[in-house]
C-alpha cells in the first residue's frame, strides 16, 4: 500500500488511472451488451422466424410493442415488409437510440446479415409488405445512367442534390448523402420510404426506373468514379465554391500581393 | 525636333534600331510627350494598393478566356439529343447551348481548363473588386476629388455581378436555370411593370426560346463593353489624380512618394499579372467549378437542393431566403412582399455604400482634397459605419447558404434563418458601436504611445521600492506618423437669431447635418491628438510623471 500511496503523484499516474477505468467500462459493455450468438444454420422459414421473433423482443419490442403493433416510442410494424426491416437494421439506424436528434441517422449495424434475414423474416410473417430485393432488381450493371439521371433529377435531387450529396430538411432533418450507400439499402429506401423520405413503390417508379437511378448513382457516385476538372469540393455547389475562392483564391493573390510590395527596388539610402 | 535629331544620328551613322522606331512613332503618335509626362508618374508601395491590380488582371484574364469559350459555345435553345463522351448524359434531351457547353467541357482541347479559369478568375474578380472597395472605403480614399472614381468603381462591381449572372446562366444546366427562374420570379414581383418586364425579357412565357441569346449579347458585348470603358476611365482618373498614399515622414498632401512607373512600376505589375495568371491557372488546374455535367440540363419541371447562385449574388438568395413570405392580396391582385422588399433591399444595401462618399462629406461639410489616407481608426464613425454594411452583406451571405450550413454544422435550418433574421437588424449595430469602440480604444493608445513611448517591457525597482517600467519615446517619424491626421470640428448650427434679434426657422436638415456631424467629430467621438505644448511638457520633466 505504501508503495502504490508513494506513487499516486507520479506523472504517469493519471494516464494508468484512465487506462483501467476504460478497460473496466469496455469489459463490462462487452460483458452485457446483446451478443451476436444465435447462429442459425436452420434454413426453415419457421425457425427463422422463430429466431426473428426472439431477436425482436431483445432489441426492437420496447419501441415497437411485444406484437410488432407500435406504441408512444415508434410506429407499427406490421405490412412494412422485409424490405423495411432489412434497410434499417443493415444501415444501423435501427435500432435507435431513445435520445436520438431530429432523426435516426445511420450507425455502425450490429447484427450479422443472418440476424437481419431473421427480423426481417419475423416482420413479413406480421403482415404483406415489400420483399428483400434480389441482386438481379438493383445491380448497377443492368441499369440506363443517363435514364437514371432524368429520373434522379425529377423525383430525388430536390431533398438529396443533384449528385446524392444530401441536403437540408425543416428542424435539423436532413436527406442524407447517398455516397457510399449500398445498391441495395438505396432500392429499400425508394421502396419503402424510411423517415421523411416518400416511398416510391413499384407502380410510381418500376423496378427498372429504380435500377436505372441506382446505375446513374453508381457512375456519379462511386469511388470508381474519376472527377472531370479536379477536387469537387464536397459537390455542393456555388457555395463551396465562392469560399474557396474567398480563402484560396484571393487568400492566395493577397499573399503574393503582399510578397511583391515588400520587394520593392532598393533606392539608395542616403 | 526629329528632324534634328534625325540630321546628328546620319552624321554619326544609323541610330539603333529601337531608337529608329521609336523615332517612326512620335512622328506619328507624338509618344514622346505622353512618355516624358507619364513614364516617371509616381506610385506608391503598399499591398493593399495591389487589390485594384488583381481585379484589373483577372478582369483581363475573363476577357482572354471568354473570346475562346466563344468560339464553341452555340448562344441556341433548341432541343438536340446529347451524343458527346460524357456518358451519364448520353441520349439525353438538352438545348443547344447545354450540348455546345459539354463539348467545351468534354471535347475541346483545353476546353474544360479555359472554361475553369473563366469561371474562377471571375468569382476572384468580384471577390477582389469587393475587398478593393472596401480598401478605399476603409481608408477614405473616396474623398474629394475620388468621388466619381469610386462611382465609377462601384458600377464595375454590380456591373459584374450581373456579367457574372447572365455568364453562369448561359450553359442552361439545371442550377443556372433554377437561378434564372429565380430572377424572373424577382421581376414578377414588382407590381405593375413585373410581369412586362418578365415578358419582354423572355420573349414571352418563362422560359422560352429567347433568354440564352440575349443573356448572351448581355455577357459577352454589352455588359463587358461598358466595363471596359469604365475601367478605363477608373485608371485614367487614378492617373490624373494620382494615387493616394499612406501618412508618413516627406508625405504630403501635395507629392507622391513611392517608385516611378517606369522601369520599376512596369516591372513589377507586369510580373504581377503573371502571378495573378498563375495563381488561377493552378486553382482552375486542381479545382471543379460548376461541374454542369453533374447538375444536367435544365427542365422547369426539375430542381435540386443546394441551388444557390455565385457567391456575389448570395447575398441577394440570402435577402430572399430569409425574409418572411408576406404577401398582400387587394382585388385580385398580389403583392408578394417576400420577394418584393429582398428586391428593394437589394438595391437600397447596394445604393447606400454608392452614394456614402457624398453623404458623408454632406455630414462633415469636409470639401477639402484629400491624397494622405486615413488610418481606419482615426475615422471611427465612418469605419464603424463600414462594418456595420459589411455585416448586413455577410448576414446576407450567411442566410444565402443556410441549407449548406445547416447540414454540414449539423444545425436547424430553421434556427440558422432565424439567427439571421436577428442578426439582420442585431448585427450591424453591434458591429457599429464594437468597432467605435476599438477605433476610440486604439486612438487612446497612439495618443498613450506618442506622450509617453513604447513600452519597454524592462522593469526597474526604483531605491524606495517602486516598481516602474521604462517607456521609450518614439522616433520623430513614427511621431509625426501618430499625429499627422487631421481632426475636425463637428458642424454646428448658424446662428439661430439675426442681427434684428429675430429668430430664424433652423430647417431640420440642417439639425439633422449637426447631430451626424457631432457623431462624427464630436467629443467623445474622437479622442484628441496629442499637442505639441502637451508633448513638451511631459517630456520635459523626464522621470516626474
Amino acid at each position: 500500500m505504501k508503495k502504490l500511496s508513494a506513487r499516486r503523484r507520479h506523472p504517469l499516474a493519471a494516464l494508468v488511472v484512465l487506462l483501467l477505468a476504460l478497460a473496466a467500462t469496455g469489459g463490462l459493455y462487452a460483458a452485457f451488451a446483446p451478443a451476436g450468438a444465435a447462429q442459425a444454420d436452420e434454413t426453415s422459414q419457421s425457425l427463422k422466424i422463430e429466431q426473428g421473433k426472439k431477436l425482436y423482443e431483445v432489441g426492437c419490442a420496447s419501441c415497437h410493442g411485444t406484437g410488432g403493433q407500435g406504441s408512444s416510442n415508434g410506429p407499427s410494424l406490421v405490412g412494412v415488409g422485409a424490405a423495411a426491416v432489412d434497410f434499417q437494421v443493415g444501415t444501423g439506424r435501427m435500432p435507435a437510440a431513445t435520445t436520438e436528434g431530429p432523426q435516426v441517422v445511420a450507425k455502425k449495424n450490429i447484427y450479422t446479415q443472418d440476424q437481419i434475414d431473421q427480423l426481417a423474416a419475423y416482420i413479413a410473417s406480421l403482415g404483406a409488405g415489400p420483399s428483400v430485393p434480389t441482386k438481379q432488381d438493383y445491380d448497377p450493371a443492368g441499369g440506363d445512367i443517363a435514364k437514371g439521371g432524368e429520373l434522379f433529377r425529377t423525383n430525388c435531387a430536390q431533398c438529396h442534390n443533384f449528385t446524392g450529396k444530401g441536403g437540408a430538411l425543416t428542424k435539423g432533418k436532413f436527406a442524407p448523402t447517398l455516397e457510399g450507400v449500398a445498391p441495395q439499402h438505396i432500392y429499400e429506401a425508394m421502396q419503402t420510404g424510411p423517415q421523411n423520405m416518400p416511398s416510391f413503390p413499384d407502380t410510381t417508379l418500376t423496378q427498372k426506373n429504380k435500377q436505372d437511378i441506382i446505375a446513374y448513382l453508381h457512375a456519379i457516385d462511386s469511388p470508381e468514379t474519376t472527377q472531370p476538372g479536379g477536387m469537387d469540393l464536397g459537390g455542393l455547389g456555388p457555395v463551396t465554391e465562392g469560399l474557396f475562392a474567398w480563402i484560396f483564391g484571393l487568400g492566395a493573390l493577397i499573399a503574393v500581393a503582399v510578397w511583391v510590395a515588400a520587394r520593392t527596388a532598393k533606392a539608395k539610402k542616403s | 525636333m526629329s528632324t534634328a535629331t534625325n540630321d546628328e544620328s546620319r552624321a554619326r551613322g544609323k541610330a539603333p534600331a529601337g531608337e529608329r522606331i521609336a523615332d517612326w512613332a512620335d512622328g506619328r503618335l507624338g509618344i514622346y510627350s505622353l512618355a516624358k509626362a507619364n513614364m516617371r508618374k509616381i506610385f506608391p508601395d503598399h499591398w493593399s494598393f495591389m487589390l485594384g491590380e488583381v481585379c484589373m488582371y483577372s478582369f483581363l484574364i475573363i476577357i482572354l478566356t471568354g473570346v475562346y469559350l466563344t468560339l464553341f459555345f452555340h448562344p441556341s435553345m433548341n432541343e438536340v439529343e446529347y451524343h458527346g463522351s460524357y456518358v451519364p448524359l448520353q441520349g439525353q434531351l438538352m438545348s443547344e447551348a447545354f450540348n455546345s457547353t459539354l463539348h467545351i467541357s468534354f471535347d475541346v482541347r483545353g476546353g474544360l481548363l479555359i472554361r475553369q479559369i473563366h469561371h474562377w478568375a471571375a468569382l476572384i474578380f468580384l471577390a477582389g473588386m469587393f475587398v478593393h472597395m472596401m480598401r478605399v472605403f476603409f481608408t477614405g480614399a473616396f474623398r474629394k476629388p475620388r468621388e466619381i472614381n469610386w462611382l465609377f468603381g462601384f458600377l464595375l462591381f454590380v456591373l459584374g455581378m450581373f456579367t457574372g449572372f447572365t455568364g453562369y446562366s448561359l450553359p442552361d444546366d439545371l442550377l443556372s436555370g433554377t437561378g434564372v427562374r429565380f430572377t424572373e420570379g424577382a421581376i414578377l414581383s414588382m407590381p405593375i411593370v413585373g410581369t412586362y418586364i418578365s415578358f419582354f425579357l423572355f420573349g414571352g412565357q418563362f422560359p422560352g426560346h429567347d433568354f440564352v441569346a440575349r443573356f448572351y449579347s448581355i455577357h459577352i458585348l454589352l455588359l463587358p463593353g461598358i466595363m471596359l470603358g469604365l475601367m478605363v476611365g477608373h485608371l485614367i482618373l487614378v492617373f490624373y489624380h494620382k494615387h493616394t498614399q499612406f501618412a508618413g515622414p516627406g508625405k504630403t498632401e501635395k507629392n507622391v512618394v513611392g517608385m516611378p512607373l517606369l522601369p520599376v512600376y512596369m516591372a513589377k505589375a507586369g510580373g504581377f499579372f503573371f502571378l495573378v495568371f498563375g495563381v488561377i491557372a493552378v486553382i482552375a488546374a486542381i479545382t471543379q467549378i460548376n461541374p454542369i455535367w453533374a447538375m444536367g440540363p435544365y427542365r422547369p419541371d426539375q430542381v435540386s437542393t443546394g441551388a444557390q447562385p455565385d457567391w456575389y449574388m448570395g447575398f441577394a438568395e440570402g435577402l430572399v431566403r430569409y425574409m418572411p413570405g408576406w404577401e398582400i392580396n387587394f382585388w385580385g391582385h398580389t403583392l408578394v412582399l417576400g420577394v418584393f422588399i429582398p428586391l428593394v433591399l437589394f438595391g437600397l444595401v447596394l445604393g447606400v455604400i454608392a452614394l456614402y462618399p457624398f453623404i458623408e462629406s454632406w455630414v462633415t461639410g469636409d470639401k477639402d482634397e484629400h491624397h494622405i489616407l486615413d488610418r481606419p481608426r482615426n475615422a471611427p464613425t465612418r469605419t464603424a459605419f463600414g462594418v456595420a454594411w459589411v455585416t448586413v452583406y455577410m448576414i446576407g451571405l450567411v442566410g444565402g447558404g443556410n441549407d449548406i450550413i445547416a447540414t454540414h454544422f449539423h444545425l436547424s435550418i430553421n434556427d440558422v434563418t432565424w439567427f439571421v433574421r436577428i442578426f439582420f437588424f442585431a448585427g450591424p449595430v453591434i458591429g457599429f458601436i464594437v468597432t467605435k469602440r476599438i477605433c476610440l480604444a486604439l486612438q487612446r493608445r497612439d495618443r498613450d504611445k506618442v506622450l509617453h513611448g513604447r513600452e519597454t517591457g524592462i522593469i526597474k525597482r526604483l531605491p524606495h521600492g517602486e516598481f516602474i517600467e521604462i517607456h521609450e519615446g518614439l522616433s520623430q517619424e513614427q511621431l509625426h506618423t501618430l499625429t499627422a491626421h487631421h481632426q475636425y470640428e463637428p458642424a454646428e448650427i448658424g446662428a439661430t437669431v439675426d442681427e434684428n434679434g429675430v429668430e430664424r426657422k433652423v430647417p431640420a436638415g440642417e439639425k439633422l447635418r449637426a447631430k451626424l456631424s457631432n457623431a462624427y467629430y464630436g467629443e467623445d467621438n474622437q479622442i484628441p491628438k496629442p499637442t505639441v505644448e502637451e508633448y513638451k511638457e511631459i517630456t520635459s520633466g523626464h522621470g516626474h510623471h
